[in-house]
C-alpha cells in the first residue's frame, strides 16, 4: 500500500469533516452528545489538518484527481504552498473556535443542533475544497457550498425578521461575486475549454482580458472578503449569526477570498500590470480607512468587531497591491516583502479577530446583550474572558508584542522601499499612502480601547448584568488557543516568515529566507539588520521586567499598602453607571472629525422637552448611493414586466399571435 | 552582545531614570520664571515621587486588576522606550530590539493601557479623559511616522542607530525635508507629552485636561509611577528629536570614556530644548480640544511636505 500523501490527508479531514457533520443528524436534539462529543472530535481533524499543512509547506505540489463530478470533468486537486498557508490557518483557528463552540451552542435556540452540526463541519469541510480545488468546476461547487453552508449559520435563529433580511443580503451578494468569479475563471479558459488551473496558467492571454479577468476576480473575491463597496453584508451578517459562526466567517472564510485573489492575480494570470496593483491598493486603502471609521462609531460590540474585518481585509487589499505593483516592475525582494505582509496580516487577523468574536459570543451568553450601551464592567465577573479579550485587542490595534504589529511593520517597511519605483508618479504617491495606513491603525486602536473599555471596564451600566458568570471551561480552552497562536505569532516572527516563505518563493520566485537566514530566531530583520529589525522577546523581556522589577523595588523600599473608597464624585453624589461615557459618547470626536464620512441622524433634547433623550444613528453612504437606487431600478424594472402578464389568457393568446405573426415576417426561410 | 555592552545599556537605562524627573523640573522651572512666578526647586520632582512612593494607594472600589496593573506596564515600556532611543552611544545591545516604527508601537501600547486604566473606574472624567488621549494618539501618529519616514529614507534604514549615524556624519547642509520634519517632530512631541498648546500639565480644569483627566483616580506608587513614565516619555522623546535633528556628539560605540565624554553635551542640548519647551508653552495658550486636529493635521502636512521635498528635490543628496 503506497504512503498516505498529504492531500490524501487533507482529503481524509475533508471525509471526516462531513462524517461528523452527519453524525450529528443521528441525534439532531441531543446537545450534550453532539456539543461535547462531536466538536470537540471536529478540533481534533482540524489539529490534523494544521499539522499536515503545516508540514507540507515547502514540500513539491501534489495533485490529485478525484472521479467525482461530471462524467468528462472530474474534480482536480492539487495541495501547493499557497494552499498550505490558508490550510494551515483554517486548520489552527478552527480548533479553537470548535473547542470553543463545544460549550457554546445550547438548546432552544433556533436551529436544532444537530443541523448546525451538520451546517457548520460541512462548511469547514467546503473551504478546505475552495483551498485545494484545482479546476474552475471543483472551485466554484466547493465555493457555492461554502456560501450555502454559511448562510444557513447565518440564519441559525431565522425566527427573527432582521436576521432573515441579514441572511438575504448575505447570500445575493454571496452570489454576485460567484458570478464575477465565474465570468473571470471563463475569462481565463479563453475559450480553450479546459477548465482546470494548469490549462489557465498555460493560456496567454493579451493584456485587455488579463485585465478583465484580474477586475472581475477582484470584484467577486472582493465581494467575498468585504471590499467596499460590496462590504454591507458583513456587518449585518456577523450579529446575526452566532458567535463562533461570525469568528469562523471572519477569521478564515474572508481569507478563502484572499486565497481565491492571490491565485487568480499570482498564480493564473501571468504577468501583472502596474495598475492592477494601484487599484487594489486604492481599493484597499478606501476599505481599510472605511472599516476603522465606521468601527469607532458603532454601538453594538458585533457590528464593531465586523467593520474591524473589513479593515484588516483593507489593510490586506493594500498588501496585494503594494505586492502586485513592485512584482509589475520586477522587483521581486520588494514584493516578497510586501507579499509575506499579506500572509501575515492573514494569519494574524485570523486568530486575534476570532478570538474576539469568540469574547463577544462569551459576553452574550452571559448578559443577553450585545448593544455597547448596556455592557461595562465585566472584566470582575468574567475575569478569564476579559483578559484573554485584551490579548485579541492589543493585537486588533496593531501593537507590540502581539501579532497585529508584525503585519503592520513588514507592510511599512515595504512601503519605505517605494520612493524606487521607476515611475513617474506613483513613487511619489504611494509613500504617503503608507500615512493613511498608520492612520488606520491608530483608529484601530480607538475602535479596540472603545471595544474593550465599554465592554470590560467601568462600572456595569445595567443592574443585570451582576449575574453575568464567566466563560466554561470548553470555552475557555478554546479563547486560550487563539491567545496562544496570536501570542506565538506576535513573539515568534522570524520562525514563522521562515515557513510562509515558502510560499512567497512560489509565487514570485524569491522570498526572504535567504537575508534572514544570518539572523537568530529571535531576531526579525527582513532585509538587513542596519535597515530595519525588531526582536519582539527582547520588547517582552524588557517590559515584563520593569514591570516585575518596579513591583519588587517599589514593595521593598516602601511599602505595598492599599486603601479602598469611593472614586472622586466632584461633590456630586448622585453620579451613578449612567454617568459613564456611553459608546456613543465615546465616538463622538471621531464623528465629529470625520462627518462628512457618516450619514447621520440626531435628535437632540430641546431645553422644554419634558421626556428629553438623545439620539444618533449613524448610516453607511453606500446604502443610500449603490444599493437603494440599484434596488430601486431593480424594483421599477419588475414592475414594467408585471405589465405585461394582466393574467387573462386572452392576452397571452395574443401575446404568441403577435409573436407568430413577427417570426413569420421575419425569419423566412 | 558582551558584558561591557549590557552595562553600557545599563548605565544609558539608568540615567534616563534620573535624568527625566530633572528634565521636568528643569521646564517647570524654566516656565516659572518666564511667567515672572517664584520657581519651585529644581529637584521638586524627586520630592514628589518620594512623598508619593511614600503614601497609600487609596484605590476606587470599582477599580479591576488592570487599573493597578497599568502603571507599571507604561512605566515599563517608557523605560524600553529609553532603551531604545540613542542617548549617549547608538551602539547599545537593545538598539536593534525594536527600530522607529517599533518605537512608535511602544508609546501606542503605554497610550491603550493607560486610556483603559482611565476607563476602569467608570467615571465620566476617566473615560473623557481616555477618548480624548486616543484622539490625540491618532491624529499624532500619521505625523510621527511621515517625520520618521524621511528621516528613514535619508538613511535608508528605520533603524534608530542607523538613522543618527548617518545623520551625525553627513558633511554640514542644511535639508529641508529635515527641517520640515523637525517642525511637524516638535507639534507632535508637544501633542504626545501633554503640552500646551494641545494639553496642559498644570491644570485641573474639568473641561480642558486631558492627561489629567485619565490619572484622576490613581494616588500614591501608582502615581508616582505614571508620573515618572511622563517624565521618561519627554526624556525619550526631547532624545529623539535631539539624535535625529542634532545628533552631533552621540557615541558610535559602547566604551564608558566615549559615553562620558557624550554626557556634557546631552546635557547641554536637554537644558537648551527644555527651555525653548518652557518658551513655546508660555507663549501659547492652550487650544480648544477641537483645534487639535487642526495643529496635528499641520503637523502632518509639514510632514508629508517634507518627505515629498526629499523625494522631489534631495534623492541625489
Amino acid at each position: 500500500m503506497p504512503a498516505l500523501l498529504p492531500i490524501d490527508i487533507l482529503l481524509i479531514a475533508v471525509c471526516a469533516w462531513l462524517a461528523v457533520g452527519l453524525a450529528g443528524l443521528v441525534a439532531p436534539r441531543n446537545t450534550r452528545f453532539i456539543a461535547k462529543t462531536l466538536f470537540p472530535v471536529g478540533a481534533l481533524i482540524g489539529v490534523l489538518v494544521g499539522f499536515v499543512a503545516l508540514s507540507s509547506l515547502g514540500a513539491a505540489p501534489e495533485t490529485a484527481v478525484l472521479v467525482i463530478g461530471l462524467p468528462d470533468l472530474p474534480f482536480h486537486l492539487r495541495l501547493d504552498n499557497l494552499t498550505a498557508i490558508f490550510a494551515m490557518l483554517l486548520g489552527f483557528v478552527s480548533v479553537g473556535i470548535s473547542i470553543f463552540a463545544a460549550g457554546y451552542f445550547r438548546e432552544g435556540e433556533g436551529t436544532a443542533p444537530g443541523l448546525l452540526c451538520l451546517e457548520y463541519h460541512v462548511f469547514l469541510a467546503s473551504m478546505l475544497m475552495v483551498l485545494l480545488a484545482d479546476d474552475a468546476y471543483a472551485f466554484m461547487v466547493a465555493w457555492e457550498s461554502m456560501a450555502l453552508a454559511s448562510f444557513f449559520l447565518v440564519t441559525t435563529n431565522h425566527q427573527h425578521d432582521e436576521i432573515r433580511r441579514a441572511g438575504y443580503l448575505y447570500l445575493l451578494i454571496a452570489h454576485v461575486g460567484a458570478i464575477n468569479i465565474l465570468l473571470s475563471f471563463g475569462v481565463m479558459t479563453a475559450n480553450s475549454g479546459d477548465y482546470t488551473f494548469s490549462g489557465m496558467r498555460g493560456q496567454h492571454l493579451s493584456s485587455f482580458w488579463a485585465s478583465a479577468a484580474y477586475l472581475l476576480a477582484l470584484a467577486g473575491f472582493g465581494a467575498k472578503a468585504g471590499l467596499v463597496p460590496v462590504h454591507v453584508w458583513l456587518p449585518e451578517a456577523h450579529p446575526a449569526a452566532p458567535s463562533p459562526v461570525s469568528a469562523l466567517m471572519s477569521g478564515v472564510m474572508l481569507k478563502t477570498a484572499i486565497y481565491g485573489l492571490l491565485r487568480v492575480s499570482f498564480d493564473l494570470l501571468g504577468s501583472p500590470i502596474w495598475w492592477w496593483g494601484v487599484v487594489a491598493l486604492a481599493v484597499g486603502l478606501v476599505t481599510a480607512l472605511f472599516g476603522v471609521l465606521y468601527s469607532t462609531v458603532q454601538s453594538d460590540m458585533k457590528r464593531l468587531l465586523a467593520y474591524s474585518s473589513i479593515e484588516n481585509i483593507g489593510l490586506i487589499a493594500v498588501g496585494i497591491g503594494l505586492t502586485l505593483i513592485f512584482h509589475s516592475y520586477r522587483m521581486e525582494a520588494l514584493a516578497a516583502l510586501a507579499m509575506t505582509a499579506v500572509f501575515y496580516h492573514c494569519l494574524a487577523h485570523a486568530g486575534f479577530k476570532s478570538l474576539l468574536f469568540l469574547c463577544t459570543g462569551s459576553v452574550l451568553h452571559a448578559t443577553k446583550e450585545r448593544s455597547l450601551g448596556k455592557l461595562g464592567g465585566l472584566i470582575h465577573r468574567m475575569p478569564w474572558v476579559a483578559w484573554l479579550a485584551l490579548a485579541g485587542v492589543i493585537a486588533g490595534a496593531g501593537l507590540p508584542p502581539l501579532s497585529g504589529f508584525i503585519s503592520e511593520w513588514l507592510l511599512l517597511q515595504a512601503f519605505l522601499f517605494s520612493p524606487g519605483l521607476p515611475h513617474p508618479w506613483l513613487n511619489m504617491i504611494v509613500p504617503v499612502a503608507a500615512a493613511l495606513v498608520v492612520l488606520v491603525a491608530a483608529l484601530a486602536g480607538f475602535a479596540m480601547v472603545k471595544f474593550f473599555g465599554i465592554v470590560f471596564l467601568g462600572q456595569m451600566r445595567e443592574e443585570s448584568l451582576k449575574d453575568a458568570h464567566d466563560a466554561g471551561w470548553w470555552e475557555r480552552i478554546g479563547l486560550i488557543w487563539l491567545a496562544l497562536i496570536t501570542l506565538c505569532l506576535g513573539i515568534f516572527p522570524s520562525s514563522v516568515i521562515l515557513r510562509i516563505d515558502a510560499a512567497t518563493r512560489q509565487l514570485l520566485g524569491i522570498g526572504l529566507a535567504e537575508r534572514m537566514a544570518d539572523h537568530g530566531w529571535w531576531m526579525l530583520a527582513p532585509i538587513s539588520a542596519e535597515r530595519a529589525s525588531y526582536q519582539p522577546l527582547v520588547f517582552l523581556a524588557v517590559i515584563a521586567a520593569s514591570v516585575l522589577l518596579g513591583r519588587q523595588l517599589v514593595h521593598r523600599f516602601y511599602h505595598g499598602r492599599v486603601r479602598r473608597s469611593p472614586a472622586w464624585d466632584c461633590g456630586y453624589f448622585f453620579q451613578g453607571p449612567r454617568a459613564q461615557d456611553t459608546a456613543e459618547g465615546f465616538s463622538h470626536p471621531i464623528r465629529r472629525i470625520f462627518e462628512p464620512m457618516f450619514r447621520m441622524q440626531r435628535h437632540f433634547p430641546t431645553a422644554r422637552d419634558t421626556q428629553p433623550y438623545y439620539s444618533v444613528k449613524v448610516e453607511d453612504h453606500f446604502w443610500h448611493w449603490l444599493y437603494l437606487p440599484v434596488a430601486r431600478l431593480v424594483g421599477g424594472i419588475s414592475g414594467l414586466i408585471t405589465l405585461l402578464q394582466g393574467g387573462r389568457i386572452a392576452i397571452y393568446l395574443l401575446y404568441s399571435f403577435i409573436t407568430l405573426i413577427l417570426l413569420l415576417l421575419v425569419a423566412r426561410p | 552582545m558582551n558584558i561591557s555592552g549590557l552595562l553600557a545599556q545599563l548605565f544609558a537605562i539608568v540615567m534616563a531614570l534620573f535624568l527625566a524627573p530633572l528634565l521636568t523640573g528643569w521646564v517647570g522651572q524654566c516656565r516659572a520664571w518666564l511667567q515672572s512666578r517664584t520657581a519651585p526647586p529644581l529637584l521638586q520632582p524627586y520630592y514628589m515621587l518620594h512623598k508619593l512612593f511614600h503614601k497609600d494607594v487609596v484605590l476606587a472600589h470599582g477599580a479591576s486588576s488592570l487599573f493597578r496593573v497599568a502603571p507599571f506596564v507604561v512605566f515599563g515600556c517608557m523605560v524600553l522606550a529609553c532603551a531604545i532611543v540613542p542617548t549617549l552611544s547608538t551602539d547599545l545591545p537593545f538598539a536593534p530590539a525594536a527600530d522607529t516604527i517599533a518605537l512608535v508601537g511602544v508609546f501606542g501600547l503605554a497610550r491603550v493601557f493607560i486610556s483603559l486604566a482611565a476607563m476602569d473606574i467608570g467615571t465620566s472624567f476617566g473615560s473623557l479623559g481616555g477618548r480624548r488621549e486616543m484622539l490625540v494618539g491618532f491624529l499624532a501618529e500619521p505625523a510621527l511616522l511621515m517625520v520618521i519616514f524621511t528621516t528613514a529614507m535619508i538613511s535608508q534604514s528605520t533603524s534608530v542607530a542607523t538613522i543618527v549615524e548617518t545623520l551625525a556624519h553627513r558633511e554640514f547642509a542644511i535639508y529641508p525635508s529635515l527641517a520640515f520634519a523637525g517642525i511637524a517632530f516638535t507639534f507632535v512631541s508637544l501633542a504626545e507629552n501633554a503640552r500646551v498648546p494641545v494639553d496642559n500639565p498644570a491644570t485641573h480644569l474639568e473641561l480642558t485636561m486631558i492627561h489629567e483627566a485619565m490619572i484622576l483616580e490613581y494616588s500614591g506608587r501608582h502615581l508616582a509611577l505614571i508620573e515618572w513614565a511622563s517624565s521618561l516619555k519627554l526624556y525619550a522623546y526631547s532624545c529623539l528629536g535631539l539624535a535625529l535633528f542634532f545628533p552631533w556628539g552621540i557615541a558610535a560605540g559602547d566604551s564608558f570614556p566615549a559615553m562620558l565624554a557624550a554626557i556634557p553635551l546631552l546635557l547641554l542640548k536637554l537644558t537648551i530644548g527644555g527651555f525653548l519647551l518652557a518658551v513655546i508653552e508660555t507663549v501659547n495658550a492652550k487650544m480648544r480640544i477641537f483645534r487639535a486636529p487642526e495643529f496635528l493635521g499641520t503637523a502632518f502636512l509639514l510632514a508629508v511636505l517634507g518627505l515629498l521635498v526629499r523625494l522631489l528635490m534631495e534623492t541625489r543628496v
